[in-house]
């Protein structure tokens, strides 16, 4: 059996910082990951990573304390402030230390690190890396991992956790490679595993951001914290729905109707393009809904770049125009780019307190994944991959502080069992006899989230989604595989993986049934505004065999009372 | 009249073959279909057992490099329509099959921790603790190399590399050269002692084909070049 102080499962930003912060700390730490650590979605984020540097001429007097009131605000006062606080006020020396460690981040004039402006920021506050910003930091925490010799685990994808109820023990894990299943103890383990994207049909995520790992969590007790409230990103290409970053809002560019009119300004008038994305997506789904989009029908708008000239483009935008050039054949120095909104990130998580610990001793959790809250129901462009630095080094340091220094308590029995329980649910999969297979319990799921649980809610819809997903749970327990040698099997990988994408988007859909407002990412036709007096609450959804249990808990407020939200 | 493709796709578990078969699937072509999301309709609908890597699907992750009509290319970014009707597809050259079209990538990435593949800062931070500055020529420097995604296109493309097991190979040395050309790395004689040895650069015969076959279009041979000149000085000088 292996054994680590330490076990993260996932490579992306948030667990490479973790791992790095562990071995800095002089634990047994591994990297347990589904993807090589360089492959994860990170490497996908384009636009940049806030932290208040005051850099830029125009953001002299920008502060940890600004940034704060700009991310509370943006969240819809959802988040809790001291944690939201947290993670502005680690921020500065996080994006340093990334720099330090050889981030090639863009330059100002003086050289310093380059900042743009993004939706919903009072200044520009965004440090970025041309337009391929996750890419180059995932490479080099990647990098600094490789220094720090940090065992990898490569092509493993962890299956469930094996806890006692007191404690956790270690995880269960498959290896893609071989088939083989294995037990892994390990005093804490951290889930840094990103988002859980494809539970929607129209995402900008990656095709491994299934969110399987949220249900493995949730599966063993820890309950999973604002699941209701998805971000919807206004500005997806039509198609593949691969993202065109808010960088290109940043540098200037416009949204623009069938008419060819900046309709922005019906919607945010001050901020234009550059309202928080929750108000840009739903200004553009009500403009194609009201017959606004353009004429193919595909329900999209343009995003126009061609006034911002060759040049800048270029230099500022240049993945943007690679992207659009492969996947739509046009160029956007010459032509305007079909856009439509698609499902972007999850608000909510794996309940975490500020130092990514969960109520289940030995979990921990950061990044996507997780949510401590620092986003509450809206998150700013740019902040995701700084809650990745932040609280991986976080939960990096907690989980360190939580295996030092003590004697080990693993029960050997308790791992033993998860590990039979967990082969012989895979045997049972690879034997069954049952009819329904991946795709036909997929796609009706992928469908209701995005048309029912989507940009717009309304209770009938919603109604009607809850009970379809638990329809298909329980159709899940008929499912079978063709494909039965275990070697690199993506379609026995890919049928257990969506047995946990259908819990989460039942918790999601359940949520977002029983949240009767509007907030954030949350938007509501029968209940058009937002609810403090009885709504400025956690939902936690706990795991049943029949769907989710609700419970709630307090928002932290600490400076800032809830006010109206205008741009 | 909608049209069909025929993918021939290189199939084999070298436990249970001893040969590869070439295997045979029409596709219907569609607007804008790319080859992985062909493969992947192979995968849901018609062979269960296709095994392939990727995530992204947005030319980022560097999963998806594949041998395609005799080209080394990602499948997500390649539109299946400018193929042909008969488009093969086999995993990337020259390295270990593990199954289809998955290949063993141990040696790349042994290659890659070979050449100390991180900023070496000999010098502590600024004292402010702030960034260190670096002007933007220095910045623009790296600018290519820096967007390497480690999909090994070039490597498995490179002749070299497919006879001299012990030669760096393409990416590697591009990665080597994303630090040489930095200014803020001090990696110096370290990194020269490094190319300049038995499995370094003298073993590149120049021959291109790592350039071209890189999808995001890194002059990996230029930067082998600049390295060659800067051994060739640190020998002249008695640096290295
Ligand atoms: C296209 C795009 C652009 C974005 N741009 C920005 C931006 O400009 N700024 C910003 O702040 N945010 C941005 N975001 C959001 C941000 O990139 C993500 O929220 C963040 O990168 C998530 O990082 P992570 O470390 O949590 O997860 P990921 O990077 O997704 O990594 C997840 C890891 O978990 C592993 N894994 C998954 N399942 C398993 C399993 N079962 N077993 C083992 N391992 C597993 C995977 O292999 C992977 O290594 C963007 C998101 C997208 C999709
Ligand atoms: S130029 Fe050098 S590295 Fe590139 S393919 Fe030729 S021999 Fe290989
Ligand atoms: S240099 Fe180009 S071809 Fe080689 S690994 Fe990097 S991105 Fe791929
Ligand atoms: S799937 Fe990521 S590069 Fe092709």
């Amino acid at each position: 059996m292996l054994k680590h102080q330490v076990i993260i499962v996932g490579g992306g930003l948030a667990g490479l910082r973790a791992a790095v912060e562990c071995a800095m700390l002089g634990v047994d730490t591994a990297v347990l990951s589904l993807l090589y650590p360089v492959r994860s979605h990170s490497g996908a984020a384009q636009g940049g990573i806030n932290a208040a540097l005051a850099n830029m001429p125009e953001c002299k007097d920008d502060s940890p304390a600004k940034h704060a009131y700009d991310t509370v605000k943006g969240a819809d006062f959802l988040a809790d402030q001291d944690c939201s606080e947290t993670m502005t006020t680690d921020a500065p020396t996080r994006i340093y230390e990334l720099e330090h460690w050889g981030v090639p981040f863009s330059r100002t004039f003086d050289g310093k690190i380059a900042q743009r402006p993004f939706g919903g920021a009072g200044y520009p506050r965004t440090c970025y890396a041309a337009d391929k910003t996750g890419l180059y930091i995932l490479h080099t925490l990647n990098e600094q991992a490789v220094k720090q010799r940090v065992k990898v685990y490569n092509e493993w994808a962890a299956l469930s956790l094996a806890s006692d109820g007191a404690q956790n023990h270690g995880l269960v894990a498959l290896n893609l490679q071989t088939g083989e299943i294995g037990a892994f103890a390990a005093d804490a383990v951290i889930f840094a595993t990103g988002g859980a994207g494809r539970i929607y049909k129209r995402t900008s995520n990656a095709m491994q951001s299934t969110g399987f790992c949220l249900a493995v969590a949730y599966r063993a007790g820890i309950p999973l914290k604002d699941m209701e409230f998805v971000q919807f990103h206004p500005t997806t290409i039509i198609g593949t729905n691969i993202l065109m970053t808010e960088g290109a809002r940043g540098e200037g560019g416009y949204i623009i109707n069938k008419d060819g009119e900046r309709f922005m300004q019906r919607y945010a008038a001050k901020a234009m393009e550059l309202a928080p994305r929750d108000i840009v997506s739903r200004s553009i789904q009500t403009e194609i809904n009201e017959g606004r989009g353009l004429p193919d029908g595909g329900g999209s708008v343009y995003l126009d770049l061609r006034h911002l000239g060759r040049e800048k483009i270029l230099e500022r935008l240049p993945g943007i125009r690679d992207i659009c050039i492969s996947f739509l054949g046009l160029d956007p120095i010459e032509k305007p780019i079909p856009i439509q909104p698609g499902m972007h990130f999850i608000m909510g998580g794996i309940d975490t307190d500020k130092d990514g610990a969960t109520i289940l001793p030995g979990v921990f959790a950061a990044g996507e994944c997780a949510c401590v809250s620092v986003h509450g129901a809206n998150r700013l462009g740019g902040n995701s991959l700084l809650e990745c630095v932040v609280m991986g080094q976080r939960a990096g340091a907690a989980a360190g502080k939580f295996v030092k220094g003590k004697a080990s308590a693993l029960k050997e029995a308790v791992l033993n069992d998860a590990l039979k329980k967990t082969s012989a649910e895979v045997d049972a999969l690879l034997k069954s006899s049952g009819k329904e297979r991946l795709v036909t319990l997929r796609d009706p799921m992928q469908d209701a989230m995005t048309d029912q649980i989507g940009i717009y809610r309304d209770e009938k819809p919603m109604t009607e989604a809850v009970a379809l997903l638990r329809e298909l749970r329980k159709r899940y327990r008929n499912i079978g595989v063709d494909a039965k040698n275990l070697k690199f099997n993506l379609d026995l990988l890919r049928t257990i993986e969506l047995g946990g994408m259908l819990d989460v988007a039942e918790a999601t859909a359940t949520g977002a049934l029983a949240r009767k407002e509007s907030r954030g990412g949350h938007s509501r036709l029968d209940f058009k505004t937002r609810d403090d007096a009885n709504w400025m609450k956690h939902t936690l959804a706990y795991f049943t065999p029949d769907g989710a249990r609700l419970d709630y808990k307090p928002v932290t407020i600490t400076k800032w009372q809830p006010e109206e939200r205008k741009y | 009249m909608s049209q069909t493709v025929t993918l021939r796709i290189y199939r084999r578990d070298p436990e249970l073959d001893s040969a590869a078969k070439y295997q045979n699937y029409q596709i219907e072509l569609t607007p804008g279909l790319t080859v992985l999301m062909a493969l992947y309709h192979v995968l849901e609908n018609v062979d269960k057992s296709l095994a392939f890597r990727a995530s992204c699907r947005s030319a980022v992750c560097g999963s998806c490099g594949m041998h395609i009509n005799g080209k080394n290319m990602l499948a997500c970014e390649t539109q299946l329509a400018t193929l042909g009707n008969e488009v093969l597809i086999e995993p990337l050259p020259h390295l270990p099959v593990l199954k289809d079209l998955v290949v063993d990538m141990t040696t790349f990435w042994d290659k890659y921790e070979r050449v100390r593949p991180y900023l070496i800062a000999l010098k502590e931070p600024p004292p402010s603790g702030k960034e260190r500055i670096q002007n933007v020529e220095d910045r623009k420097r790296i600018d290519e190399f820096i967007d390497c995604i480690l999909c090994a296109c070039c490597h498995t493309s490179c002749s070299t590399a497919w006879w001299d097991k012990e030669y760096l190979g393409p990416a590697a040395l591009a990665k080597m050269y994303r630090f040489v050309a930095d200014s803020r790395d001090e990696g110096g004689a370290e990194r020269l002692k490094i190319v300049a040895s038995e499995e370094g650069v003298f073993r590149c015969h120049t021959i291109f084909n790592c350039t071209e076959e890189c999808p995001k279009k890194i002059p990996i041979t230029f930067g082998i070049q600049e390295m060659k000149k800067k051994v060739m000085w640190g020998k002249l000088t008695g640096k290295i």
